[in-house]
C-alpha cells in the first residue's frame, strides 16, 4: 500500500538549495528562512520580487528563489517605489542592513514611509556593519566597541544611536512599525508574525509596513553565537526596545 | 492630411516625446533650467496611465527609475547639471545592470551650483561616462524643439536595444524656447523584456545585478558591455551637415551652439567665405569617420562650444592632426552672438 508523504518541517520552496556565506550564529539565516516561510504560506511566491541590500545579503539572489533585484547603498526603498508603482499587483519588499537603511539611505526609508508606497521593509539591525568588518553603525550602541570606535561608541564623538522604528512611527504615511528579535524560539515565532503580518498587509493594499529585526553579528561582536544571543536579549533589547510602534488597522494576528 | 504642429517649449516637448514613445514612468526633481519638463510630466502621466513621482532627491528619482526599468517600464528622469552629477550614481549601477532608461540633462552653467544659463559644459561628464565603472552611454544633442522631441522619442528605442541608459543633452535655452512641432503617433508595440522582473510566474526567477565577485565573472562581463559599446559605435553614430560643398573652413560645433553657428556660416557665405557646419548629434557614439571625412575638404577647422573646449578632444581624435584646430568657446553661460562667431570665422 502506498503511503503519502507528510513532511511536518521542510525547506520552504522560496529559498534555493545554495549554501549562504553567513558566519556561523549570524542572523541573516533566520530572517531568510522566515520570509520563505511567509512567501511560501501566502502563496505569492510567483509575484514576489524582492530588493537586496549592500552588505551582507547583497548575494540574497542565491538564496531566494524568486525575483531579486540588486539596488545601490541604501536605495533599496527608491527602487522598491518604481517597482511597485509600476506593477502594483506584485508584493515588493526589500531587505536592508542598519548602514543601508539608517545611514547612506536614511531619505529614501523617511520619504518611502511619508509617501505611504505599499511596500513591505525587512530592516535587520545589528549595530555594526557586518560585510566591511565591523565599523559603526547608525545603530551601535553607547559604549560598544567597533573597528571605528575602538574605545567604545562615545556620543560626544560619534552621535547617539538612532531609534528607527521610533522615528519613522510619527510619519503619517506609515502604516505598520513593529520590532522584533531573534534571540529566542518564541521571539523568532513573534518576528515570522510581524513579517507575516506586513506582507498581508501589503496584499491587502495596507500601505507601508516596516519590521525591525535585531539580529546577531557574532563575528565583528567578537563574541560567540550564544553570547550574541544573549547580547541581542539584554544590551540591544534595553536601548531599541521590541513591539508595536505603529499599526493603523491593529489587526490581530 | 497634414501633419499636426503645436507649439511647445523644449522641456514640454521632450516630455510629450516620451510620452508618444511609451515612456510610463516618471521620477525627477525639481531644479532651473528644467522645472517645466516634472510639471508638464505631473500633468500628462496621469491622463496616459503612468506613473509621475516627485522624488526627494535626484537620488532617488534616478533609483525609482532604475526600479520601474527593472519591472521592465520605459522610464525616464530629466534634471539639469548639478542633478545629473547626482544621478550618476544611478546611471553607473543601470549600466552595469544593463538597464534601459533615458535620462535628459539641460546643462547650465558649472562647476559647483554655477549659474543657470545655457551652457555645454557637461560634455565630458555625458560622454565619458559619467559615473563610476566602465561604461558608456548614447549622448544625443538636440539643436531644436523639433529635435529634441524626435530624439527623445528615438532614445526609448535606442536604451530598450541595446539594454543601456541614454542621455539627451541639451541647455537652457533649447528647454525654454517655443516652437512648433510635428508630433509622431503613439507609440503601442513594444519589444518583450524576458529579463525583467514581474514576478517569476511559469519560469525561473529572474535577477538583475552588476556584483560579480567570482573572481574573472566581472572581466568578462566588462567586455561583453565593451562588445555592445562597439556595435553601438558602429551603427548609432549620427550627424548633420551644412553648406560642406566646395568649403575651405569647416566649424563644428553641438546643440544650440551649432544653430548659431549655422546663422554665422549663412552669414560668411553671403560675404563669399566658403565656411560648412558639421553638427554632431550623437555625442557619443562620436561619428569619427564622418567628420574626417567631411573635414578632407577643409584647410581649416574651427570649434565653437560653450565651454572650455570638451569637444576638441573628439575633433582631434577624428582629424588625427591633419589640420589646424582652432577654437572659440564661452563658457559659465556665455552664449555666442552669430556676429561673434563670423567675425572669429574671419580671423583665423
Amino acid at each position: 500500500m502506498e503511503k503519502t508523504k507528510s513532511y511536518l518541517y521542510k525547506k520552504p520552496e522560496s529559498l534555493t538549495d545554495n549554501v549562504t556565506s553567513y558566519c556561523p550564529g549570524c542572523g541573516h539565516g533566520i530572517i531568510h528562512r522566515i520570509i520563505g516561510e511567509v512567501i511560501d504560506e501566502l502563496g505569492i511566491r510567483e509575484k514576489t520580487i524582492g530588493i537586496a541590500p549592500v552588505g551582507c545579503a547583497v548575494t540574497a539572489y542565491d538564496y531566494f528563489n524568486f525575483d531579486i533585484t540588486e539596488a545601490a547603498h541604501g536605495r533599496p526603498p527608491a527602487v522598491a517605489t518604481g517597482i511597485k508603482r509600476y506593477l502594483p499587483d506584485r508584493i515588493v519588499f526589500t531587505y536592508q542592513g542598519d548602514g543601508d537603511l539608517a545611514a547612506i539611505g536614511t531619505a529614501e526609508i523617511i520619504h518611502t514611509a511619508a509617501r505611504g508606497e505599499n511596500i513591505t521593509v525587512v530592516f535587520v539591525n545589528n549595530g555594526v556593519y557586518g560585510m566591511t568588518k565591523g565599523q559603526m553603525a547608525p545603530t551601535t550602541l553607547l559604549g560598544q566597541k567597533t573597528t571605528t570606535t575602538t574605545n567604545g561608541r562615545d556620543p560626544y564623538r560619534h552621535g547617539f544611536p538612532i531609534r528607527v522604528c521610533e522615528l519613522l512611527a510619527t510619519l503619517e504615511g506609515a502604516t505598520y512599525i513593529e520590532r522584533t528579535k531573534i534571540d529566542s524560539v518564541p521571539d523568532i515565532i513573534k518576528t515570522k508574525r510581524a513579517i507575516k503580518k506586513a506582507f498581508t498587509y501589503q496584499i491587502e493594499n495596507r500601505g507601508f509596513s516596516l519590521i525591525e529585526v535585531l539580529s546577531t553579528c557574532p563575528t565583528n561582536w567578537k563574541k560567540t553565537p550564544s553570547e550574541s544571543m544573549e547580547w541581542v536579549r539584554t544590551e540591544m533589547a534595553s536601548f531599541f526596545p521590541p513591539g508595536v510602534y505603529k499599526d493603523k488597522y491593529n489587526v490581530n494576528t | 492630411m497634414a501633419k499636426k504642429r503645436v507649439i511647445l517649449s523644449g522641456c514640454e516637448a521632450a516630455a510629450e516625446g516620451a510620452i508618444r514613445a511609451g515612456c510610463s514612468f516618471y521620477a525627477g526633481y525639481p531644479i532651473t533650467p528644467q522645472n517645466r519638463f516634472p510639471e508638464y510630466m505631473s500633468e500628462r502621466m496621469p491622463e496616459v496611465g503612468g506613473v509621475f513621482i516627485q522624488a526627494e532627491s535626484e537620488v532617488s528619482a534616478i533609483n525609482m527609475v532604475f526600479g520601474a526599468a527593472v519591472a521592465g517600464a520605459r522610464a525616464m528622469t530629466s534634471s539639469s547639471s548639478p542633478g545629473i552629477s547626482l544621478k550618476q550614481e544611478g546611471i553607473s549601477y543601470m549600466a552595469g545592470c544593463e538597464l534601459p532608461a533615458v535620462i535628459i540633462n539641460m546643462n547650465r552653467g558649472g562647476p559647483g551650483l554655477g549659474d543657470v544659463t545655457p551652457s555645454q559644459s557637461d560634455y565630458f561628464q555625458a560622454t565619458r561616462g559619467g559615473g563610476h565603472g566602465d561604461y558608456r552611454t548614447i549622448t544625443l544633442a538636440p539643436w531644436s524643439v523639433q529635435e529634441i522631441y524626435d530624439l527623445t522619442y528615438l532614445a526609448f528605442t535606442l536604451a530598450d536595444r541595446y539594454r543601456n541608459p541614454v542621455l539627451i543633452l541639451a541647455d537652457g535655452m533649447i528647454a525654454q524656447i517655443m516652437e512648433p512641432v510635428k508630433l509622431l503617433p503613439v507609440k503601442k508595440q513594444m519589444t518583450k523584456k524576458r529579463w525583467a522582473l514581474t514576478g517569476c510566474k511559469g519560469r525561473r526567477p529572474n535577477f538583475i545585478k552588476s556584483l560579480f565577485l567570482t573572481p574573472g565573472v566581472l572581466e568578462t562581463h566588462n567586455w561583453k558591455l565593451e562588445r555592445k559599446y562597439q556595435k553601438i559605435a558602429e551603427k548609432e553614430q549620427m550627424y548633420d551637415t551644412y553648406m560642406c560643398e566646395n568649403m575651405d573652413l569647416l566649424v563644428v560645433s553641438f546643440g544650440t551652439c551649432a544653430r548659431i553657428c549655422f546663422e554665422a556660416i549663412t552669414m560668411a557665405r553671403s560675404q563669399g567665405i566658403k565656411a560648412g557646419l558639421f553638427r554632431p548629434i550623437t555625442l557619443w557614439p562620436y561619428p569619427y569617420e564622418f567628420l574626417s571625412r567631411v573635414a578632407e575638404k577643409a584647410k581649416k577647422v574651427l570649434v565653437v562650444e560653450m565651454n572650455c573646449g570638451q569637444m576638441i578632444e573628439d575633433v582631434k581624435l577624428a582629424l588625427r592632426g591633419d589640420i589646424h584646430i582652432f577654437f572659440y568657446g564661452r563658457p559659465g553661460g556665455g552664449v555666442p552672438t552669430s556676429e561673434e562667431i563670423l567675425k572669429e570665422i574671419k580671423r583665423i
